[in-house]
């Protein structure tokens, strides 16, 4: 009973986690139609830009916004240099549908060379701003910290703000028409190109939480090389898919889901199957759903 | 305040849809652009709303440049743009999609107006406006798409085949509301329409496009009278 | 299309073949071991033309095939002891089979869900050695294709060895795909990836044929898996890293994904940057951090570049230049 309490909050832990990277993934697709594979470099990157902050300020809410900046001024000078370019040169032809995801991955690769390069490899170590020590019940101690807590409300905070952002503002509607038709809306008066640059921002900047939480809740090391990295990356594109790459409590779903799954498993059955968990959990959904949880058909046009 | 084109020639690579084309639209009034399929008349006013680029020539409205303007700069000057086909976004709901033409407006107060004017323009929008915009008729679809244009406040109002598919009753409808806005609103319009009686019949200057040259060009009743154009166009 | 008939293909690679005989003999051993990876990277990135190039479909995760195929010679070999020739035959038929069931789900996914489902196979499945005790964890097994026979002689090295058995076995796979590509199977694996609606209309059946495609492809890879950890002398997780994925990927672009006979350009390179980016680094003195990631920096570079440049592949982009010089003169 108590490991069973202690396997869902875990689960659900992580899963908000996974559920962060997913969102950022998801923000791109409907900004520009293409699956960013970089998207958990560029959170690793602004990652080590918090941890320079951290270095520097020694305070983790400062090393937070810190990450988040950088991750979508990152965010924006791809979006800029590079995807403006991708697009206008590769858009026709056999390659048309591979190109962008075979460039993020040349993106990814060169983000995680880059890393390399600067910070040695070196794994980041951050502390974070309350204690990850269990909460205790009578004699026995929860896997749940006032740091998960933490974790659990701050993604719950981003997915609401950004919901209502999407829903309610102006700059959500904006993002959601230059998404599904950019010409009605540059002829409503929208400025397409300066939309999408916002829509990796944003992007970026939550990847950068994604980034900073993982590492001050797995053991505290994040690097180019880590498990925790190989982790970020597909669960956060896993479990977008799963919500069906078009809404974000979708991306939520998808993410809490594969969470589970993968602490149902780590702790039941065998922690050999911790990686190949989420490639079958993907399969069943997909077989069940091509589309995903929470993804709809194509709209009816014309 | 008018609208005035001279010399305008657009290309599609080597293809030229446009050659040579000049006229000007007085303000207030409704101008009428028929013509066959592939004249040219879709080419035309993609190009007035900043969609397609131009080879040679000018537009010019309010002495506005349109041409080498980009489109979200040009419906800031008071132009909006129906596309062809009835141009709203499916996948928004029916308020979303009127408050987007209205998104670049600073003054919320007059937005708002804007809808409540849309609204009673046309009422079936108004008992819809949560909807999902693919679930709407074709005919309201339409009225959805004029509803956007106007939600931007414009001063020209560029129409393209309003009527395409629909049934001759809501036809009219639509027609008879261009007709009135143009009144009421003192808008200036240009309608492009491959149905030339009924376009004809609201309009009061008519332009004929005959492969991407103008044919013909007159008040619309004179040319409703010219016995080439009753029988090129009009069908009898 | 395609110049050559299949009998001028067979008689350019015997030459071709007996070229590599000769330049064998006269060369140290680091460049007979890397003739041996050009060639397997040869076998693997055929295999992915075949599947993104042709067919349409993107798998990110081509190293899990090959892992596939590796893993299965490796227990036939140690567990069954299966003479060599069977080895490498079990490891083309067990991945074929893994691939026909990829290919089954891949054919009810489109584009970034096939890329997604794909690559978290690739990094699930070599962990699956853990689980079950004959793949030997972490550690792997080893897999020994045993000595050069002595007949060939004093001088001929075990690199040489596995020089000639994954040189042969490059040959025999550019052989086959070439000639299926050109076959029916191909010329409807063309026509469903410019149209699918259409080729259904024309009576193609798009799934099945995309799932013969994902077969033949796997089964490719499982030769490549199993020439690869002949030439590493052991089968284990990590040497099925995702970063194999991504190399095979880059060196199929480079290549150009949709012309076949680009092929070597992406396997010389792969097997050319480390060695390239050593020098750079020597030469220009910097410091030893980014020297290690020096190749890294340099495939991704390389493959943005080739992405957002030359995205058809040089080969592609030289045929059609020519084209148009040719349409010109014409004029
Ligand atoms: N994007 C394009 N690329 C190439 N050619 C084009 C393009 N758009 C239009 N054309 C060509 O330009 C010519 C004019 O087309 P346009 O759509 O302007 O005609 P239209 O008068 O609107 O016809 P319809 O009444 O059928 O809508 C046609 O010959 C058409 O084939
Ligand atoms: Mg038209």
């Amino acid at each position: 009973m108590f490991q069973l309490l202690n396997t869902i909050l875990i689960g659900i832990t992580a899963g908000a986690i996974y559920s962060l990277m997913a969102i950022s993934i998801v923000l791109v697709w409907r900004s520009t139609r293409v699956i960013n594979f970089a998207q958990a470099g560029m959170a690793l990157l602004s990652t080590y830009f918090g941890y320079e902050a951290m270095v520097h300020f020694n305070s983790f809410w400062i090393a937070l916004p810190v990450a988040m900046v950088g991750g979508a001024g990152i965010a924006a000078l791809i979006e800029l240099v590079f995807m403006r370019l991708l697009v206008k040169r590769s858009s026709t032809g056999p390659m048309a549908a591979v190109a962008p995801i075979i460039a993020t991955l040349g993106l990814l690769g060169l983000i995680k060379g880059i890393i390399s390069s600067i910070w040695g490899g070196a794994d980041v170590r951050l502390v974070g701003p309350v204690t990850n020590v269990g909460y205790s019940i009578g004699d026995k101690t929860l896997a749940f910290s006032p740091l998960k807590l933490l974790t659990l409300c701050t993604v719950v905070a981003l997915m609401l703000l950004l919901t209502v952002l999407f829903q309610k503002s102006n700059i959500g509607l904006s993002l959601r028409a230059s998404a599904y038709s950019p010409e009605i809306a540059r002829l409503s008066g929208v400025k397409v190109d300066f939309v999408r640059t916002l829509g990796w921002s944003l992007a970026g900047a939550a990847g950068a939480v994604a980034g900073m939480f993982q590492t001050v809740n797995g053991n505290g090391a994040f690097s180019p090389e880590s498990i925790e990295f190989a982790l970020l990356l597909i669960s956060g594109f896993i479990a977008a898919v799963i919500g069906g790459l078009e809404s974000l409590v979708g991306a939520v779903v998808g993410g809490l889901v594969l969470g589970l799954v993968i602490s149902f498993v780590l702790m039941y059955i065998s922690s050999s199957l911790f990686f190949i968990a989420p490639f079958v959990i993907l399969l069943i959904i997909l077989f069940v759903r091509p589309q995903g949880i929470l993804g709809v058909k194509a709209a009816r046009r014309a | 305040m008018t609208l005035t084109v001279t010399e305008l020639t657009i290309h599609h690579g080597a293809i030229c849809a446009i050659s040579d084309v000049s006229f000007t639209v007085p303000k207030g009034q409704l101008t009428a652009v028929i013509g066959a399929n592939g004249a040219g008349k879709t080419t035309l006013l993609r190009t007035l709303s900043g969609l397609n680029k131009s080879t040679h020539g000018t537009a010019t409205w309010n002495e506005h440049n349109l041409l080498h303007s980009k489109p979200e700069t040009i419906v800031r000057h008071g132009v909006s743009h129906v596309s062809e086909g009835k141009a709203v976004i499916p996948e928004l709901s029916v308020v979303e999609n009127l408050e987007l033409g209205a998104i670049w407006r600073k003054n919320k107060k007059e937005a708002a107006e804007s809808k409540a004017s849309v609204i009673d323009i046309f009422p079936r929008l108004g008992e819809r406006l949560n909807q999902r915009a693919d679930t709407l008729s074709g005919g309201e679809r339409q009225m959805l798409a004029i509803g956007r244009a106007i939600m931007s406040k414009p001063q020209l109002l560029l129409l393209d085949e309003p009527s395409l598919g629909l049934a001759p009753l809501i036809v009219e409808q639509i027609f008879q509301t261009i007709r009135d806005l143009t009144t009421s609103m003192g808008l200036t319009v240009v309608l492009v329409e491959q149905n030339a009686m009924g376009a004809l019949k609201i309009a009061d200057q008519g332009v004929v496009l005959n492969l991407g040259k103008v044919a013909v060009a007159g008040t619309a009743q004179s040319l409703i009278a010219d016995p080439q154009v009753r029988a090129a166009y009009l069908g009898y | 299309m395609h110049k050559f008939k299949s009998s001028h293909h067979l008689g350019f690679f015997i030459i071709f073949g007996f070229i590599l005989f000769l330049t064998g003999n006269r060369v140290d051993e680091l460049r007979v071991y890397q003739g041996a990876s050009i060639a397997v990277y040869v076998v693997a990135i055929s295999s992915i033309i075949l599947l993104t190039g042709y067919s349409g479909q993107v798998s990110l995760g081509h190293g899990a095939l090959l892992a596939i195929g590796a893993y299965s010679a490796a227990v036939a070999r140690n567990n069954f002891h299966a003479p060599v020739v069977l080895t490498f035959v079990i490891a083309v038929l067990a991945a074929a089979l893994g691939g026909a069931l990829l290919g089954a789900a891949a054919a009810r996914l489109s584009g970034p869900y096939l890329a997604g489902t794909t690559l978290a196979l690739a990094i699930g499945l070599p962990s699956l050695a853990n689980q079950f005790p004959i793949f030997g964890g972490e550690q792997g097994v080893f897999f020994d294709v045993g000595f050069p026979p002595p007949s060939l002689g004093e001088g001929f090295t075990q690199y040489k060895w596995f020089f000639w058995i994954a040189g042969l076995a490059a040959l025999i796979s550019i052989w086959l795909v070439a000639n299926i590509l050109r076959s029916r199977y191909g010329r409807n694996w063309r026509a469903g990836r410019s149209n699918e609606t259409a080729a259904a209309l024309a009576g193609i059946s798009v799934s099945r044929s995309k799932i013969l495609a994902f077969t033949i492809s796997a089964g490719v890879a499982g030769l490549a898996g199993a020439l690869l950890s002949m030439t590493i002398g052991t089968v284990s997780p990590s040497a099925f890293p995702l970063a194999l994925s991504f190399s095979l990927l880059t060196g199929a672009v480079l290549s150009g994904v949709s012309t076949l006979s680009g092929v070597m350009i992406g396997a010389v390179t792969l097997v050319a940057i480390p060695e390239i980016a050593d020098a750079v680094a020597t030469r220009i003195g910097v410091s030893e951090r980014f020297t290690t990631n020096l190749p890294g920096l340099m495939v991704s570079t390389l493959l943005i570049l080739t992405v957002l440049f030359v995205p058809n592949g040089p080969v592609e982009q030289h045929r059609t230049r020519q084209a148009r010089k040719a349409a010109k003169e014409k004029n």
